[in-house]
Order: C-alpha cells, then sequence, then structure tokens
C-alpha cells in the first residue's frame, strides 16, 4: 500500500539531505564483551534477580511432574501449550480464531529457542503460533529452554537469531511495574509468574 | 502562551509544595540503581562509545537509512507514513482510525504522541484514547502530563494514587498498597485491552536493514495493546533509526541499565510486519528534528534513547520536578531539546543547570549534554531572549574586568563599605545571594595588594 | 621550573589567603612565580550566561598576560577548564591558544602531574570533608567520578592524603554537585541553596570537620550557607591546607 502523503516524505528526506553531516564511520562490533565462566549460572541468577523462576530438568519426561507442583499450574481452569505433548492443554491455540478468546488462559506453556546469561531473557518467536497474544495475556507463564541454548551476552544472541517470522521478543521474567512510589510490583499487565524449566 | 521560568516552578515546588526532598530520594535512587548496573560491565564505556558512534554514522546518512527502512518495513507488509509536523502526524493518526471506525485506543508510552499533543485531537473527534502505562494512567487520570519520560509519575505520592484510582476505578478510600492499587489497574486496563479497537505505541529502535522495529516495555501494556485489535499504529521520530539488527545489542545493553538498572526490560518486542489479517502503520515524524540535524553544536542531542538517565541524574531535575520545566521532555535533554525548536517560550530552561556535567557522564550515548546547554545559552543570547539584567549585567561586569583601575577601585571601595553598612539594607529582598545565605567576610586588603607588599612588583 | 599566577578576581577580592597559600606551596617547590597585575578574570562569568562577546575580549586579554609564562597555575579548577575547554568557543582559529591550553593548570593538577610532589611536611590531624568539585571532575578529570565506569582515583585527595593525621569523611553521594554553578545561584536561587544544604548535611552525618576543595567558589556558597546555619563546620580551600595553614 502506497502512503498519501508523498509532499511529506519528500519534504522531510530533502530537509535531511540539504545538510551536511560529516562521517562517521559504522562500527563493528568486535569488542570485548563479558563473556561468563558458567553462562547457565549466570542466566539463572539473572532471571531470579527480575522475578522469574528456575526448575531444572533432567529430562522433559519430568516436565509434566514439575508442572503439576506449580499452584499456578495446577490451579488453572484454562491452559495452552506450544511444547507438543506438554502441558496437558484444555484448548488448541491454533483452533482459536479471535485472540480475544485468550482472555481467560490462566497457565500457557511456552517454548523458547534462546536464553541470554547478561540479563535473564528468553527469546521467542510468532513461529507456528497463531496469536502472539498468548505471550502477554497468560495470568501465568511456564517457559521451556535447554541449557545448550544460553549464550553470555546479547551480541551474541543476535548473531544467531534469524529474523523470518512476523514477531520476536526477548522476555525477561514475568510483568512488573514500580510506577507507583518506586515500589515493585510483580503483575502488571502481562504474566503474573514466570516458571523456567531448563532442560539440560 | 507565556514564557516558562523554570526558577519560578521551582521555587514554587521546593517550597509551596515541600516534595523536593523526597523526589530528590526517589530518583537518587533509581540513579544508585543504575550505578550498580553499569558497574556490573567491565566494557560500559566502551558500550557507550559504540552507541555513540552508531547513532552519529545514522545521522550523517539518515535520508537513505530512512528510504531503506521504509522499503523493507513495507516489504515486510507495513504502511508507512511519513510527517513533517505534529499537525499531520495527528491527521494521519485520525485518518486510520475513522478509516477503521475505531472508537477505543488503547496507547502505550509514547513520548513522541506526548510531544505531538495527539490525546486532545482524538478525544475532540469523539475517540476515547486510554494511556496504558501504569504511570501514565495515572498522569491521565489526574489530567496532567508526565513528569518524566520513564517514570511519569514519579512525582505523586501513593497516597494519591489511592485517591484518584478510588475516584475512577472504585478502589477503597484510603487504600494506598502499590500491591493492592496495580492489582486494580491491571483489572481496569485489561478491559480496555479487549475492548479497543487500535493500539498505538511508540518505538524504541527501528532497524533499517530489515525494516522491523522494537518497543520496549515492563508492563506488557505495548505488548497486549497490539496483539489484540486489528490496526497498530506505530509512531515514531526520524532518529529512532539504527542501521543493523546487531546493533539492538549494543542500544538494548544500554537503556534499561541506564534508565531503571536492571539489565534489560521484561519484553523487547520486535514487530516484522502486521498480525495475519491485519494492518500495521508505521509514522515516520520530522517535526523540527531534521532542522537540529542541520546544527552542528545541537546534533547529537538527536542520539538521545529516551532513557531518562540524565534526568535522575540532575541535582536540579530531581530538586525542581518534571512539571517545572513545562515540557513534554523534561530535565537536561529536554532543555536543549525545547529551545532548540522554540528560544523564545523556553529560553529559561538552559540556564536551569548548574553546569556540574553529571547528565554527559551517565547518558548512555554519550550526549555532551551539558556543553549544549551552555551554547544553547549564546542562542539565546543571540535570539535576544536573556533577560535585560542580566544582559547589561554581564555587560557592565566585562567593562570592569577589563579596566585594572575601575576594578581595583571598586574592589577596595566595596570591601572598605561593605562591613560598614547596616546588616538589613545589604540582606534586602533583591539580594538574591543573601536570602539564605552569608556574604562572604570582606578582607582587609586583597590578594595582589599582599602580594606587592611581600615581593614588589614583579 | 617557572609559573605564571593566575588568581580569578573572586579569589583576589574576597580571599586573598588562598592566592597566598598558593604562592607558598609553590615557593617551597623553587618555583620560580610570576603574577601579572594585569589579569583579572578569565571571562567565566560571562561566558557561562551565554554572553560569548562580552567574555571574549577577557580571553584575548588572559592569552596576552601569560604568553611568557611556562606554565600557568591556579587555584580554582572552573578557570582552567574554562581555558582549556570553552576559549575555542571564543577565540576560533587563534594560533596561540593551543599551547596556552597545555601550559595550564588548576593548582593540584600541577603538583600531581607536572612537579609530582611526594610529600608534605606537616600535618593536619582532622577530618576532612573533600568536596569534589565538578569542573574540577568532569571537566579537568581530575578523579574518577560516579557515572562512569572507571578506576577510582582523585588527584586532590591523594595530595591531601600525603598529610600526617588527616582522615576523610566517606559521603553517602561522593560527587553531587554543591548547587553554586555561577550565576546560576542566584538565578536559581531555591535550587541552588537545596543543593548546597544537602551537600552540607551529608558532610555532616560524615562527621566533616573541614570542608575543602580545589574551587573556592562552591565553597563561597556552601560558607554562605554553613555560616548562615551557625554551623559548626570550618570552610578551607585545598591550597590553604598543603600550605600549613592551621584550622584554628
Ligand atoms: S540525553 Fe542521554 S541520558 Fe538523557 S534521556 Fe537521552 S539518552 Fe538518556
Amino acid at each position: 500500500m502506497v502512503a498519501n502523503n508523498k509532499s511529506d516524505r519528500t519534504a522531510i528526506l530533502n530537509a535531511i539531505r540539504q545538510h551536511e553531516v560529516s562521517d562517521v564511520e559504522l562500527p563493528d562490533l568486535n569488542a570485548d564483551w563479558i563473556e561468563y565462566d558458567s553462562p547457565l549460572e549466570q542466566f539463572v541468577q539473572s532471571l531470579e534477580s527480575v522475578g522469574g523462576r528456575v526448575v531444572r530438568l533432567e529430562s522433559l519426561d519430568q516436565l509434566g511432574q514439575e508442572l503439576e507442583k506449580l499452584d499456578s499450574f495446577a490451579t488453572a481452569k484454562v491452559r495452552c501449550s506450544l511444547v507438543a505433548g506438554q502441558g496437558s492443554p484444555t484448548f488448541e491455540l491454533n483452533q482459536v480464531d479471535d485472540p480475544h478468546d485468550l482472555e481467560d488462559i490462566d497457565f500457557a506453556l511456552l517454548s523458547a529457542e534462546l536464553g541470554v546469561a547478561e540479563n535473564g531473557a528468553v527469546w521467542m518467536t510468532d513461529d507456528g503460533v497463531r496469536h502472539r497474544a498468548v505471550f502477554f495475556i497468560a495470568q501465568h507463564l511456564g517457559v521451556l529452554l535447554s541449557a545448550s541454548q544460553i549464550v553470555s551476552n546479547l551480541h551474541q544472541a543476535y548473531q544467531r537469531l534469524e529474523s523470518s517470522t512476523a514477531f520476536g521478543l526477548f522476555m525477561s521474567g514475568p510483568s512488573k511495574t514500580a510506577d507507583i512510589e518506586q515500589s515493585l510490583v510483580i503483575g502488571a499487565h502481562g504474566a503474573r509468574s514466570l516458571t523456567l524449566f531448563l532442560l539440560p | 502562551m507565556h514564557a516558562i521560568e523554570h526558577a519560578k516552578e521551582a521555587k514554587e515546588f521546593i517550597e509551596s509544595r515541600g516534595r523536593a526532598t523526597w523526589h530528590d530520594s526517589a530518583l537518587w535512587f533509581v540513579r544508585a540503581k543504575r550505578d550498580k548496573a553499569a558497574q556490573s560491565l567491565p566494557e560500559w564505556e566502551i558500550l557507550r562509545e559504540t552507541a555513540s558512534q552508531i547513532k552519529q554514522h545514522t545521522a550523517s546518512r539518515l535520508a537513505d537509512y530512512l528510504e531503506k527502512f521504509e522499503a523493507n518495513a513495507t516489504r515486510l507488509g507495513a504502511t508507512v507514513h511519513w510527517a513533517a509536523t505534529a499537525d499531520e502526524h495527528n491527521r494521519i493518526v485520525m485518518e486510520i482510525l475513522q478509516k477503521h471506525g475505531a472508537k477505543k485506543v488503547v496507547k502505550s508510552k509514547s513520548m513522541l504522541t506526548e510531544e505531538c499533543h495527539l490525546n486532545p485531537d482524538l478525544e475532540a473527534a469523539g475517540i476515547e484514547v486510554v494511556d496504558t502505562d501504569l504511570g501514565e494512567r495515572i498522569v491521565q487520570l489526574r489530567q496532567e502530563p508526565p513528569s518524566h519520560i520513564v517514570l511519569p509519575a514519579i512525582h505523586i505520592k501513593k497516597a494519591e494514587v489511592g485517591e484518584v484510582f478510588h475516584q475512577h476505578l472504585g478502589t477503597d478510600a484510603g487504600a494506598d498498597d502499590p500491591d493492592y492499587l496495580t492489582e486494580a489497574a491491571r483489572q481496569h486496563l485489561r478491559e480496555k485491552f479487549c475492548a479497543a479497537d487500535a493500539g498505538i505505541t511508540g518505538v524504541n529502535f527501528a532497524v533499517a536493514e530489515t525494516g522491523e522495529f522494537v518497543v520496549c516495555t515492563n508492563e506488557g501494556n505495548a505488548d497486549l495493546g497490539t496483539s489484540l485489535p486489528p490496526v497498530h499504529i506505530a509512531c515514531m521520530g526520524i532518529e529512532k533509526l539504527i542501521p543493523r539488527q546487531k546493533d539492538l545489542g549494543v542500544f538494548l545493553r544500554l537503556l534499561a541499565r541506564s534508565a531503571t538498572g536492571q539489565p534489560i526490560t521484561t519484553y523487547s518486542s520486535h514487530f516484522r510486519g502486521p498480525r495475519s489479517g491485519c494492518e500495521l502503520h508505521i509514522i515516520l515524524v520530522d517535526n523540527g528534528r531534521s532542522s537540529i540535524l542541520g546544527r552542528e553544536d545541537f546534533r547529537r542531542s538527536l542520539n538521545c534513547i529516551r532513557c531518562g538517565a540524565c534526568m535522575n541524574t540532575c541535582p536540579v531535575y530531581r530538586r525542581s520536578g518534571g512539571h517545572s520545566y513545562g515540557t513534554t521532555v523534561p530535565g537536561p535533554i529536554g532543555s536543549i531539546l525545547a529551545p532548540a525548536r522554540d528560544p523564545g517560550q523556553h529560553h529559561s530552561l538552559p540556564f536551569a543547570c548548574s553546569l556540574c556535567g553529571s547528565c554527559t557522564d551517565v547518558c548512555p550515548v554519550k550526549i555532551d549534554l551539558h556543553h549544549q546547554l551552555l551554547t544553547m545559552r549564546g542562542e539565546v543570547k543571540k535570539a535576544g531572549h536573556l533577560p535585560a539584567l542580566k544582559r547589561w549585567g554581564m555587560w557592565a561586569m566585562g567593562i570592569v574586568l577589563r579596566r585594572n583601575w575601575l576594578y581595583g577601585f571598586l574592589g577596595s571601595v566595596g570591601r572598605k563599605l561593605l562591613p560598614l553598612i547596616p546588616r538589613p539594607l545589604i540582606y534586602n529582598r533583591m539580594n538574591m545571594w543573601g536570602r539564605q545565605r552569608e556574604l562572604p567576610q570582606t578582607p582587609a586588603k586583597s590578594f595582589r595588594q599582599l602580594y606587592r607588599e611581600r615581593y614588589g612588583r614583579k | 621550573m617557572q609559573v605564571g599566577l593566575f588568581i580569578p578576581c573572586y579569589i583576589d577580592q574576597l580571599y586573598p589567603q588562598v592566592g597566598m597559600a598558593t604562592v607558598e606551596i609553590l615557593e617551597r617547590l623553587q618555583i620560580d612565580i610570576r603574577f601579572c597585575e594585569a589579569q583579572i578574570c578569565c571571562g567565566q562569568p560571562m561566558a557561562n550566561t551565554g554572553c560569548n562577546d562580552d567574555a571574549a575580549p577577557l580571553a584575548r586579554d588572559f592569552l596576552k598576560n601569560f604568553a611568557d609564562d611556562q606554565y600557568v597555575v591556579s587555584p580554582s579548577g572552573s578557570c582552567v577548564a574554562m581555558v582549556r575547554h570553552h576559549y575555542d568557543h571564543l577565540l576560533p582559529d587563534n594560533a596561540d591558544l593551543p599551547a596556552l591550553k597545555s601550559k595550564t593548570f588548576e593548582l593540584c593538577e600541577f603538583l600531581t602531574d607536572v612537579v609530582q610532589v611526594e610529600q608534605f611536611d606537616h600535618a593536619f590531624p582532622h577530618q576532612v570533608g573533600l568536596h569534589q568539585s565538578c569542573h574540577g571532575l568532569r571537566e579537568l578529570r581530575m578523579g574518577s567520578c560516579s557515572e562512569r565506569v572507571e578506576p577510582a582515583f582523585s588527584k586532590v585527595r591523594q595530595l591531601l592524603a600525603k598529610l600526617d593525621g588527616i582522615r576523610f569523611s566517606e559521603l553517602r553521594r561522593q560527587d553531587e554537585c554543591c548547587g553554586f554553578g555561577g550565576t546560576f545561584a542566584v538565578n536559581e536561587e531555591s535550587v541552588s541553596c537545596l543543593m548546597g544544604l544537602d551537600r552540607i548535611a551529608d558532610h555532616e552525618s560524615a562527621g566533616t570537620e573541614v570542608l575543602t576543595a580545589a574551587d573556592m567558589s562552591c565553597l563561597m556558597h556552601l560558607q554562605g550557607l554553613i555560616r548562615r546555619q551557625k554551623k559548626n563546620m570550618k570552610v578551607m580551600h585545598v591550597a590553604e591546607i598543603l600550605a600549613g595553614y592551621p584550622a584554628e
């Protein structure tokens, strides 16, 4: 679709081009960025410091029983899952037409591609996910991540990303706010809790 | 509109409202968290320098990058609009909303839409617009502007939040527990998210090589606000552009650490085209930016990633409150951006600064803020907006300080007379120095007299 | 070694003992001193108010007055910062400016970097609160500052630490501005004074007996507040302490 305000486009581009702006080279990003002795331990520490919880699994088989131990999962009436065969979903996300119907999700089980040690963030995309709302609308989240997919810093993370999906995000812990007198409150608009299940 | 007198507003904040110390401590707390986060990365200073170079590089070929971004974003299915002015921006937003018959809009933290005064325009057209960031919702309900770009309600006490929520959201009278109030806001805003016909967001970074853009929040409001309704309008200043996706690594590492001391915001969402069956509009806004680009002394102010760190560290901002600046963006960076646009209206802002330089050292993209503020003082003077007393005072001082005989004469007369004048005459209403401070005790002799006595003239 | 002394106008008129202390320190180091009587002011008050046209002639005077000196030394960080960082604006393309800039030093800088003083032979048995004046810190980089990630150091503190018996106050905010800021002090009187009072409170609770700094202008402001509040805190310029003046 072509935007209709052609004249503003030309005006802005001309206004910019009329200025001589001295050239500065685009830096390569090959500095000595921080690398942790144990990215895994740092990741756990970072995630816990932003309000997330970490549960270490020995294998995927354990996931079911660990989920059952979570109050937020056990008491959830509406559940959905993006991990095939796991998370005992009460409905199939991709069968839903209108994202507004996700309003009542109590627990969603998600799967992350990548974890970043320096900030506890996980990378997720809407690859095969019909409604990205699921990342934000569920009351509680479980996220599955493989420990082998943890990198030290964000530069390494971007090196590994492939940007073919319409949506991707780094999520670091549950949603939070400190807008009332700087008191940290977990559970602003998004998830009230985030439990990360770490596969070896 | 009257020109804003920062000093007057600041005095009001300090003396009549008595909040300065409380406000100062709240922001110092944020600055201290930022320090800790910065110290956790040995490469912090390299990161700042890298970010600064990326931004300066982008500025040096901004038009090319904008075209590239437009082409890539369009390829991904977004519609790109261009707005030279705030009015044009608002008109475009309105047109999109009207096309969809949208009556209810949710908006997330976008200083740009504040700058363009979008809300009043939408409301006048009968469109309900709800700010969904908790802090912004609080100030919106109180019908006042944000006082900080990252912490919009930092000037408000929790009891006051309780009051306004009691009035509008029906929370218990007198309740001021942040957990309780936040929960009430969550319920209230969930309804708004679910009922919205369109979502408007700002943009933190837009990537030329891919056409994607990134929005950072802690609450998840931008994300909820754009994943339910069928229309997403993203409004961005043309300076938000960066060349490569990997540059995001640099900026996301700096942004949250500088802003709140978090290692990254909870959500850093990368938008690459619309949801299937939905529309994504991106509005590129100039509104004075291209003219700042042409002013070498102030160009680097366009590096700004709106982290708010210069506000948190500014000893004046902390004690005078964001509203004392009378601008959308307050504090050091606002005191450059506003007078760059309108020196008459905002002439007092570059002087609301002790030139301590803390902002320059804290800024994650290395804007030479305090030097720009000093340069801006010269611009204000050149444009004829310096108050006469100051202008002629400095002129007279310049005369005296170049004439040794006059300087020596006035100095010795002053030193002799001052101790003889009765105190009430010296400490009068006009003596701003002496309102809370004693004047220096005057010595009998000047340094040059003492030196001459000891060594003769050499 | 020869030094042209720059004693800024307000020190000349109001704090002559700070100038004399500077002379005595340099003298003891066998440095040849010249005080050119034609000097008055570096032009900072005008430049900081945006009145560059009024400041430029003073910058030209400065250049002329110190043309023949090997070094220029001043007990005022902000005046030195003016010369080093802002004369470029006032005297664009001046061929003599680079030489002036590279030979002009703040006193403590000069003692540390040029003379490389190793010891002082007097004691100062007091608890000293060091106010890190902003221009010394963030323009001249005479110390590390809390905003940056860098190894900690302070040229002023390192010099003072050479005095026997000296103790230092550890502050809650190690390098916040005192609120002087030149015309800012009267322009923004409310904010300026609150900033100063906050600094003083920090020093009080840290147990400061003697408040010192490398810039007399900050101290003039702080001392004005201290005297009005009738607080029991002594104020001395760092040159006075280094010259061996007593705290009484
Ligand atoms: S000027 Fe620098 S410190 Fe201030 S908001 Fe912008 S990026 Fe942050």
